[in-house]
């Protein structure tokens, strides 16, 4: 009999593992929560380092999918059980079925920059976060801040809830320094009189063509980076952002005016993968965000015979970390169901 | 600004205050700077609110700028604050109410500290014990003053005489709030509003009429800051502090400024005169420099007592300009007049700032 399995969530990891399970003969669910599937990429302008378009990509794992699959769509999970050796999984609009072997691509939840109380983030009208320009970008509207100004300075603060014990997040979000090289140059590009400036406090360039980024970034774009942390943020009476950061460098601090401030959100575990954890009574999630039961060798496989993680829920990807860390997840439940 | 952000971050800092039955503890320094604040704060409690509040005259300094300035060891600091815990605790009253922030800062770091370390409780016991034979309890609520007049600035403003406000354009008066590093820096759910965007006298504020200034310094230091100050060749770091302020707020052209703490009104109010001095630089409009109130003295001053009552006059900025544009009346024959009427002498003109009698 053809085996079923279930994916859960429908971002970038879901897509990818549904396509990679259906190719390899499995019948496939896909629940998401959300009304459309696509995640966060959905409102994602364009991705490092490559600026490949946000939609293009979405279009790109879209298209992989079959009609063999279902999508289930506004479809919040409420029930999740392993019973023998198959599980029943429950919505909240009475949705039921059984499957084989579960996979959860639940994905992050971006950081909520409001915690962040001396940024001003939802505070003053100019601080905005990283998914706040992307949509700023996509929207393809002339680039001025909230005040309707073309600003003369941008600065990027990078680490906004990531490697942060005040807001208990010890892990690095992974993309966010690269995401930010990505927008200060994006921002060039579209205000070349502008100064730009990020505020940093070690660059993570780990991928191919990071480096090279960044130093572009450096030489051709004349983009100002200054190892020091933000100390605060405020407005000043032309709702300008005066921010105080510390040059670690320099060993001064500096008082600077932008006419727009990007918070680099970083990536938290979902709430919503927490519960599902819980239904399925997974113990080793350690921060929210769910552990394999081996990073290295087994880095989709959780305690629990039969489900499988993929994507973000186990910690900070890329777009195409996560996409291969789909595809490895969709071989393993393969290697589960067929043994 | 988007005050709506301001208000969800205030939801998370609020904290409980006693309704009535307060032990007092004065500041060391206020009655010398501002000698009608504490009179006014137990004058409006006992009187205007009805309320029980017991004014202790053997308790002693917490130490704070001794303990902030590192010659009082935080062991000595904390059998200090044991002695004035114990004369609370004899004089019958459970929930304790500082008029200094620092103190205020500093009763919560020791509660704190033996909140987490038990052990250093008993050993502070034992030491106040072997010093004074005095026992104590812990107080039940500790509050600031300003977060008791926070608590009641409805019923305040219910019996005020004046608002905030200008009496000839209706317009709300333009207020800079300033509060101390103590109050809610160090733990910010222990303050009204916590410790970016503190609500305690911005709720005064706007509950009395007027409309509160955010401009970019607003977090920063008065500069008393101890050390800025006490060590005497850093009182050019304390004049900076000040100024840094004056040239952030002065585009917004504020009406005045209130603050909750002891030294930040002595030093926004005389290094106004100071810097003027120095460089012939007034703010304020037409050299009348922007007046510094403590809470109590707003208080006192909408609740309609008398300004040179309140102590208006050994501002050295002065407050005049002010009353005349909230319309609240005064004798300006008075203003130098002792209690019982005799002549106090008249103090020196400044150069530029300007000054105002009969």
């Amino acid at each position: 009999m053809e085996k079923h399995v279930v994916v859960i969530g429908a971002g970038p990891a879901g897509l990818e593992t549904s396509a990679s399970l259906s190719k390899l003969g499995f019948r496939v669910t896909l629940v998401e929560k959300e009304e459309a599937t696509g995640g966060h990429l959905k409102k994602w302008h364009a991705l490092f380092p490559t600026l490949l378009s946000g939609k293009d990509a979405l279009e790109s794992i879209t298209k992989e999918l079959n009609s063999t699959i279902k999508i289930q769509t506004a479809t919040k999970i409420t029930g999740l059980e392993a019973v023998n050796d198959y599980f029943t999984i429950s919505g909240h609009n009475g949705w039921q079925e059984k499957a084989d072997a579960v996979v959860l691509t639940t994905g992050f939840q971006l950081f909520d920059s409001h915690r962040k109380e001396e940024y001003g983030y939802g505070i003053y009208e100019n601080v905005i976060t990283s998914a706040d320009l992307e949509e700023l970008f996509a929207s393809g509207k002339e680039f001025v801040n909230r005040h309707g100004n073309k600003p003369e300075r941008v600065g990027f603060v990078h680490c906004v809830g990531s490697r942060d014990e005040k807001v208990n997040n010890l892990h690095c979000s992974k993309v966010c320094c690269i995401t930010a090289v990505k927008q200060a140059i994006e921002v060039k590009q579209l205000l070349p009189d502008a100064e730009i400036f990020c505020f940093y406090m070690d660059l993570r360039m780990f991928g191919r063509h990071y480096e090279e980024l960044y130093k572009e970034a450096q030489e051709k774009y004349n983009i100002q980076f200054i190892r020091g942390r933000l100390s605060e943020s405020t407005e000043d009476h032309e709702g300008n952002i005066v921010v105080k950061v510390e040059d670690t460098l320099l060993g001064k601090p500096l008082r600077i005016k932008v006419g727009l401030l990007v918070l680099m959100a970083g990536m938290e575990p979902r709430a919503g993968t927490k519960s599902l954890t819980t239904m399925l009574g997974l113990k080793n999630v350690p921060d929210g965000f769910i552990q394999p039961v081996d990073e290295v060798l087994r880095s989709n496989f959780t305690e629990i015979p039969g489900v499988f993680v993929a994507g973000t829920c186990s910690g900070p990807k890329s777009v195409s970390d996560t996409l291969a860390d789909a595809r490895s997840a969709a071989l393993a439940v393969a290697d589960y169901l067929k043994s | 600004m988007k005050l709506e952000g301001k208000r969800l971050i205030w939801q998370d800092y609020q904290k409980e205050i006693a309704d009535d039955h307060y032990f007092y503890a004065r500041s060391c320094i206020r009655q010398t700077f501002f000698p009608g604040a504490e009179a006014i704060f137990i004058k409006i409690v006992k009187d205007e609110l009805g309320k029980d509040i017991h004014d202790n005259q053997h308790h002693t300094s917490c130490t704070g700028i001794g303990y902030h300035s590192d010659v009082v060891p935080f062991d000595t600091t904390m059998t200090v604050i044991a002695r004035q815990f114990a004369l609370m605790t004899e004089a019958g009253y459970e929930n304790y109410a500082a008029s200094c922030i620092t103190s205020f800062g500093l009763y919560t770091e020791v509660l704190e500290t033996w909140h987490h370390f038990p052990e250093k409780e008993a050993q502070i016991r034992e030491y106040l014990f072997k010093a004074t034979g005095r026992e104590f309890n812990k107080p039940k609520n500790l509050a600031h003053a300003s977060d008791i007049v926070y608590k009641f600035r409805h019923q305040i403003a219910a019996k005020a005489k004046y608002k905030l406000v200008d009496k000839n354009t209706g317009e709300p008066l333009k207020v800079v709030e300033h509060i101390g590093c103590h109050y809610s820096k160090m733990f910010p759910h222990k303050g009204i509003g916590g410790a970016e965007y503190p609500y305690v006298l911005s709720g005064m504020i706007e509950a009395w009429g007027g409309e509160v200034i955010d401009y970019p310094e607003r977090r920063h230091c008065c500069g008393f800051g101890f050390r800025q100050y006490v060590v005497q060749a850093n009182r050019g770091f304390s004049l900076s502090c000040s100024k840094k302020k004056f040239d952030s707020m002065e585009p917004y052209e504020p009406d005045m400024i209130i603050t909750n703490c002891p030294g930040c009104p002595m030093f926004l109010d005389r290094w106004q005169y100071a810097l003027s001095e120095m460089e012939g630089k007034t703010y304020g409009k037409n050299n009348q420099g922007i007046p510094v109130f403590t809470y109590e003295e707003v208080a006192g001053m909408i609740m309609g007592y008398d300004p040179w009552e309140i102590g208006l006059q050994v501002h050295q900025v002065p407050a005049e300009p002010l009353l005349d544009k909230i319309g609240i009346p005064y004798d300006a024959s008075r203003k130098f007049k002792g209690k019982n009427g005799e002549d106090l002498g008249m103090p020196e003109s400044p150069s530029y700032l300007k000054f105002y009698a009969e």
